[in-house]
């Protein structure tokens, strides 16, 4: 049937713990996935990857990196561009300096170096909070741009202090540079946000998960439980750090190609992660998601109907974007703090119900 | 007198009036901040959106003009008439009191109790809100903004430091005016806080919420009147850069500038906005020059936020703050 648990018998503490409980749910993942991995890649053409596909798995892993700082370990970090623009040369650096290393472990340790900077960035969080952190990743976010902006040596001299990502390849088939066909693009992207978000679920339901949580509900509680604060702070850092910066690093290689710091990873995208960590909802995997979705279709959509339908000009369409993505700010904080995630948490338990609520 | 000396002190003056102007948007922040509890993101915004207003009120601009043009299809821009600056900046002051209601009765009254960080991203949330509306309403474009103050060098400056040291110290003297206003600003907020009943009623909310309420101070309309002071500190601080720069989106950002401004002087002091405005103010324009042949230029951009990193590990409460920060 529907939704239905009956009939849906435990035995083993691993089914009683799995991340999907009910079939219909477990069965929904698989078929998503098939879709994405086999179905998508046979109709997707470059106008849809460029625009909404890739964009949006992209952006999902830099909001899954930031969720797990702000919405699980709850320090807020309005650093994200920064340490998205760390990956993204990171990225750069390494992909010019061994042109032999394969795209994905440059990926990797790109994130690596995204979160050996977090960390550093994160060591304020262990004497302040709230917004005095706020401020501190802000200083992040100005100093890391303003450096990669000024130190030649980061955009290998190049005469108009833009990176450009050359051409790399996986199995043959160029992922990087102006060859790489939207299919591969969709492909590596999707491959890098099943992983990452598979790490990340594991990671946020076992121990560490719920050592951020206990940092997060009551700091001084969980230091008295034996939770240790340094260690589940700078874990917290260090892991979102990662994320980004994987995501930086995809964003300029795989997406964007070239890339200026301050025009790419400026404070402005540090601020539409948290919109969609926000909108997505607080403390949820599936809530980043549903966030980065939102905020990369709905411009797309409103732009749509806007530009292309009423014959407005863009900049007016903008305008109205920015607004409207500020009001709906309001409006989840005051109707649905825990964002999208909880309206399909609602629809859920309504769903097990259905058709006899009690 | 050495040059570099006297460059430098050139530096250290023009940085003092650059610090005046951080400090007017960080008042605007602290009296928010004193009164609800709440950092209020916008307030650079609430600048902006001020400014445009002045200027469209000025030009008899049409408001919403390019939506209601792409809408019906007309082409309507002025009302074609220009409204005096005496006229138009009481106008202004009704639109950011009406704007102080509005936000207290859409998003304050429903926000009540919610922790600080939530009410933070509230005002983050505003401030886009706030942007996409005064680009709507009066148009993107950068704009002129005069209400009179003369500008351009400061003959009188440059004359009595000539004749101190041999070579004159360049100072706008739009600057000048901006320090006087400062000044009778933080004079009026100060005796109206102290000598009159709300301003009383004003402080004893910034105590204690709930001691305030039991003698029947009403929250709400506390409320709705710091936000309608700072929107008043906004429209000031907005007209001085405005006059300076000319009125567009940039003048939003020094919202975050003041970040660093109240994290030197303390969250909850109006004095303290004004030291840490100055110091930054002053420490940025300094570094940059002693530092430039070193380390290359446009260290402005995030010297006050490193300084207030610096800050935060040894000093949390700032200059001038109350001991409440929380240590983890």
């Amino acid at each position: 049937m529907l939704y239905r648990e009956a009939g849906d018998f435990k035995t083993t503490y691993a089914s009683d713990n799995q991340t999907f409980p009910i079939r219909f749910d477990r069965y929904g993942y698989y078929l998503v996935l098939a879709v994405a991995f086999l179905v998508v890649p046979m109709f997707i053409n470059d106008y849809w990857a460029n625009s909404i596909v890739v964009p949006f798995l992209i952006y999902a892993i830099a909001a899954l990196g930031l969720n797990i700082l702000i919405g699980y370990c709850g320090q807020l970090s309005l650093g994200t561009g920064a340490f998205m623009a760390v990956g993204a040369y990171a990225c750069y650096k390494l992909m010019v300096g061994m042109p032999g290393l394969n795209i994905v472990f440059v990926i990797l340790l790109a994130g690596l170096v995204t979160a050996a900077v977090g960390v550093l960035f994160g060591l304020p969080s262990l004497r302040i909070k709230g917004f005095y952190l706020a401020v501190a990743t802000l200083a992040a976010q100005f100093f890391l741009i303003w450096l990669f902006t000024r130190t030649p040596w980061f955009f290998n001299y190049s005469p108009t202090g833009m990176i450009s990502a050359p051409t790399r390849s996986i199995f043959g088939y160029p992922v990087t540079g102006p060859s790489a066909s939207s299919v591969t693009v969709y492909l590596v992207c999707l491959t890098f946000v099943v992983a990452l978000a598979w790490l990340a679920r594991n990671l946020t339901r076992g121990t560490l998960g719920r050592r951020w949580m206990a940092i997060r509900d009551m700091d001084i509680a969980a230091e008295i439980i034996g939770v240790n604060p340094l260690m589940a702070k700078l874990s917290a850092f260090a892991v979102s750090s990662f994320l980004v910066g994987v995501s930086g690093a995809l964003f300029f290689s795989v997406y964007l190609g070239a890339a200026e710091a301050g025009e790419a990873f400026g404070i402005d995208k540090s601020f539409l992660v948290l919109f969609m960590v926000i909108i997505g909802g607080l403390g949820s995997i599936l809530g980043s998601f549903l966030g980065a979705a939102f905020l990369v279709v709905g411009p797309v959509l409103l732009k749509l109907l806007l530009v292309n339908q009423f014959g407005w000009s863009t900049d007016l369409a903008a305008h109205l974007e920015i607004m409207i993505v500020g009001a709906l700010i309001l409006v989840f904080l005051i109707l649905e703090p825990h964002g999208l995630a909880a309206l399909w948490r609602t629809i859920k338990d309504k769903l097990r119900l259905w058709p006899f609520p009690h | 007198m050495p040059d570099t000396l006297l460059f430098a002190m050139e530096a250290a003056l023009n940085g003092l009036t650059a610090g005046i102007m951080y400090a007017l948007v960080a008042l605007g922040f602290v009296l928010i901040f004193k009164a609800s509890g709440i950092f209020n993101f916008s307030q650079g915004v609430m600048a902006l959106f001020a400014a445009l207003t002045l200027v469209g009120f000025q030009n008899g601009q049409i408001p919403f003009a390019h939506l209601i043009n792409a809408v019906l299809g007309t082409r309507i821009h002025y009302f074609g008439w220009n409204m005096p600056t005496l006229l138009a900046i009481p106008a202004t002051v009704a639109v950011m009191i009406l704007f102080a209601w509005l936000v207290e009765r859409i998003v304050l009254k429903h926000l009540v109790n919610q922790e600080p960080i939530i009410l933070f991203m509230a005002t983050i949330g505003l401030a886009y809100f706030l942007e996409g509306l005064g680009d709507l309403m009066w148009g993107a474009e950068v704009k002129r903004l005069d209400v009179g103050i003369p500008q351009g060098m400061s003959g009188a400056v440059d004359d009595l430091t000539f004749g101190w040291f041999g070579y004159g110290f360049y100072l706008d003297t739009l600057d000048l005016y901006a320090l006087g206003i400062a000044a009778v600003l933080v004079t009026v907020l100060v005796l109206f806080s102290q000598f009159t009943k709300e301003g009383r009623a004003l402080r004893a909310v910034a105590d204690d919420h709930q001691a305030a309420l039991s003698v029947g101070i009403s929250l709400r309309f506390i409320w709705v009147l710091t936000w309608s002071i700072a929107g008043i500190v906004a429209l000031v601080a907005g007209i001085m850069w405005g006059a300076k720069s000319g009125v567009q989106f940039s003048l939003s950002l020094i919202a975050l500038k003041a970040l660093p401004v109240l994290i030197l002087g303390g969250f909850t002091s109006i004095p303290g906005a004004i030291v840490g405005g100055l110091i930054i103010g002053v420490g940025e324009k300094l570094f940059d020059f002693f530092m430039q042949p070193f380390i290359g230029g446009a260290t402005e951009n995030w010297f006050a936020y490193m300084l207030a990193l610096a800050f935060l590990l040894f000093r949390p409460q700032g200059l001038f703050g109350e001991k409440i920060i929380e240590r983890v």
